[in-house]
């Protein structure tokens, strides 16, 4: 019996804080959060040289083959210094091609994926705003041995850096029949629209289609049975996205916790007082326990237990209701200072913004539960 | 990661579960000499203080043996293990460890075997969460104690046959933490006055405790004088994972979940109330919560790392839910929630109803939830002290 990690999963960790400290420091990430695709790509070529992009894909496809317990230690340390990067949605992209493609399209695109000279984004959210399969409305339809995609798919990851996208479409009416396509940017007929956000260092956009032409060889795997594989993917955003929020409240905390020892009011550091004590104490509370949470639905996805999904729902679930809140206390909790652009506590609270719907809010989560224990 | 069993933890597992079939019955089925009967069997077995050395009597059980255990009596829902509580959870471990060997002798064997119940004096109405400055008054005149001072919601105190008592000897102490000396008393010593206190409940569990002149035998102090403070804070490795207060909590809310099955609410049952259904799956995801931080204090056990102020995390959790729950409940029952314990139409024969009035007795008894916040946020976020 062990619920923690081993040494050379802490020696990762050490690494990426090494890593990210040195190179990415708060001041590098309001820089890069001016650029345009919000990415710095040297060091995001280093990372992908350092293996740490690829960490979780085969390693026959130049990836690691290291398991989703390990990839969540990566993820605490880009959520802590709030690095802004394509990393989920590469791994994302990757996991798809990975699990529906066939050896051919996995040997031409895996390896680029996996050391980062391809940026990937995995694309299934559309206008009604649900994260399941009945949300998927792009259609799909034959001609000939190719299939024309017409629709339209919102708030898609990092799509102003992104050189392909594994695109989620129906070929047919039945709950079921969904499919998997892969599609570069610069296809005939796909218009992308870059929107501002919140957090400056998770970009957002639109991908619509009139027509997209997909030859065979871009589609995954048979068309109309992508269900059990894309139900896999949204599992996996999900916890990708909880494993970065631990960091970034472990990060929001941190900074407000420091801050507080610092500030004197009244003769005392604000910290001393149980009115600033005490919400710190509550986000601790709360983040250590969607940590576990987590740390066990990674474990569960890692050995594909039947109770994964849920695991992965219970941690989004309470995560996206509470790091809203820990940036909200952090703001508070700095007085004034905590309204200028010049500290840091706010960038924590827009990254809550972009966490709470990213791969399902806790509405979608809870009510995902509630099918199986309600 | 890994959540595999060694064979001889499978092994002790099966010899548990093996225990339970035969020994036991439906909550329905226990006739009345039952609970005496269960004492005696699981102290054969070694299961009565279990985490202490078998040198003194206990079952010496790993920490991973004592979760199994305590995991598999959890989930069955049978009775404790060993029925003196107090003595088991709080003056076993301190005779353990700083007990001479003549009140080893005369005290553990009784405790193990359930023969009479002990209580703790600590709090006293000037010293709750700050217990260090308690000032019941203690002074030695010749081979005996003198004790003078009143202490405050000590749980079963009209039921014990002894106390394990916390006095001030040395007033003048600079660190109040120090001057603080352990007595074991007997609660029939002249000067002793017990008055039960009613809680809002309606019943009685705890006392106020009056000494006047209260004459204690030197022989009867538990380790040094002024040495209290530490004897009382065991440092004995018992594992804390929390794994029966998992079972406990998910026992109740599938009761709930039933509840919100029958109750109705604006007209459909409440199960499908969109704040209900919140309200009970954000419990559930807190319960699971609590189960796997403490899955992460095990971990730390079995690796040899000392636990600290962690544990007050599921503390808090435990206390959130516990008082949750109850007001979930009562929110279902509509206006039969007003009704009180043996009302004619009360649901569930009033669970809910005692629920919802005993909390703090779990929320209050072993800290109270600010305490703990105060705790996490100095020594966890290293913020100063208050």
């Amino acid at each position: 019996m062990d619920f923690g990690f081993s040494d050379e999963q802490e020696l990762l960790r050490a690494e990426v804080r090494k890593f990210l400290d040195r190179s990415a420091p708060l001041e590098q990430v309001r820089k890069i959060m001016a650029s345009d695709a919000g990415l710095d790509r040297s060091l995001w070529g280093q990372m992908g040289e350092l293996g740490w992009v690829g960490l979780s894909t085969p390693d026959e496809y130049g990836g690691s083959g290291l398991d989703l317990v390990t990839l969540i230690v990566l993820l605490e340390e880009t959520g802590r210094t709030l690095f802004p990067s394509p990393l989920i949605s590469t791994v994302v992209a990757a996991k798809a091609i990975e699990l529906a493609g066939s050896d051919a399209q996995k040997a031409l695109w895996l390896p680029g994926l996996a050391e980062g000279t391809t940026i990937g984004s995995f694309a299934y959210l559309e206008s009604s705003d649900r994260h399941d399969l009945d949300g998927i409305e792009l259609r799909g339809k034959r001609e000939g041995d190719a299939t024309l995609l017409s629709g339209t798919k919102q708030l898609v990851f990092d799509t102003a850096s992104a050189d392909l996208f594994v695109v989620a479409y129906r070929s047919a009416p039945e709950r079921d029949a969904v499919s998997l396509a892969l599609v570069e940017p610069g296809a005939a007929g796909l218009e992308i629209d870059h929107f501002p956000t919140l957090d400056a260092t998770k970009r957002l956009g639109r991908l619509r289609f009139e027509d997209v032409r997909i030859e065979a060889d871009r589609r995954l795997g048979e068309e109309s049975a992508a269900g059990a594989v894309i139900a896999q993917l949204l599992d996996l955003g999900a916890l990708l996205v909880t494993a970065e929020a631990v960091g970034t409240a472990e990060g929001a905390i941190a900074t407000t916790s420091e801050f507080a020892r610092q500030r004197v009011q009244f003769g005392s550091p604000i910290g001393r007082y149980q009115g600033v004590k005490h919400p710190l104490a509550e986000a601790h509370v709360d983040v250590e326990s969607f940590k576990s949470l987590v740390y066990y639905a990674a474990w569960a996805l890692d050995e594909g237990t039947p109770v994964a999904s849920q695991a992965v729902s219970r941690a989004k679930a309470y995560a996206s209701e509470v790091l809203p809140r820990i940036g909200l206390e952090g703001v508070q909790l700095h007085g004034g200072v905590g309204y200028t652009a010049e500290y840091d506590i706010q960038l924590y609270l827009k990254r809550s913004k972009w966490v709470r719907p990213a791969y399902g809010d806790a509405d979608h989560h809870f009510e995902k539960l509630a099918a199986e224990s309600l | 990661m890994d959540f595999q069993l060694t064979p001889e933890e499978e092994a002790f597992r099966a010899e548990v579960r093996a225990f339970l079939d035969e020994n036991l019955p439906p909550a329905g089925e226990r006739g009345p000499g039952f609970n005496q009967e269960w004492d005696a069997k699981v102290r054969a077995r070694g299961w009565v203080g279990f985490s202490w050395p078998k040198e003194i009597g206990g079952g010496g059980g790993s920490i991973m043996e004592q979760v199994i255990l305590k995991d598999e009596m959890a989930q069955r829902r049978a009775p404790a293990l060993g029925s003196c509580f107090m003595g088991l959870a709080w003056v076993g471990p301190s005779l353990i460890e700083y007990g001479t060997p003549e009140q080893k002798v005369r005290f553990v064997p009784d405790i193990l075997d359930s023969k009479y119940q002990w209580c703790t004096g600590y709090s006293e109405p000037d010293s709750g969460s700050d217990l260090a400055s308690l000032k019941c008054k203690c002074v030695r005149e010749g081979d005996e104690y003198v004790v003078n001072g009143q202490k405050i919601w000590t749980s079963i105190a009209m039921w014990s046959k002894w106390m394990i008592l916390l006095v001030r000897t040395d007033a003048d102490s600079e660190v109040k933490h120090e001057g603080i000396t352990c007595l074991l008393v007997p609660m029939d010593s002249p000067g002793i006055e017990v008055r039960p206190i009613e809680n809002m409940a309606g019943t009685s569990m705890f006392a106020e405790v009056f000494f006047n002149d209260v004459r204690v035998p030197v022989e009867n102090r538990l380790g040094e004088e002024g040495q209290g403070w530490q004897v009382t804070v065991s440092a004995l490795a018992h594992e804390r994972s929390g794994i029966a207060e998992f079972h406990g909590l998910m026992h109740n809310l599938e009761k709930l979940k039933d509840l919100a099955r029958r109750c109705k609410k604006n007209g459909a049952p409440a199960i499908e109330d969109p704040e209900i259904r919140r309200r009970l799956l954000r419990a559930e995801i807190k319960i699971e919560a609590m189960r796997l931080n403490g899955t992460r204090y095990l971990t730390k056990q079995l690796r040899g790392e000392k636990l600290g102020a962690e544990t007050s995390i599921n503390k808090l959790h435990r206390a959130n839910l516990e008082i949750e729950l109850g007001e979930i409940a009562l929110e279902i029952e509509g206006g039969l929630g007003a009704l009180k314990v043996g009302a004619d139409a009360v649901p569930d024969d009033g669970r809910w109803q005692h629920m919802s009035m005993s909390w703090p007795e779990v929320v209050i008894g072993g800290g109270t939830p600010n305490i703990q916040r105060n705790i996490i946020a100095e020594r966890i976020l290293g913020l100063p002290k208050d």
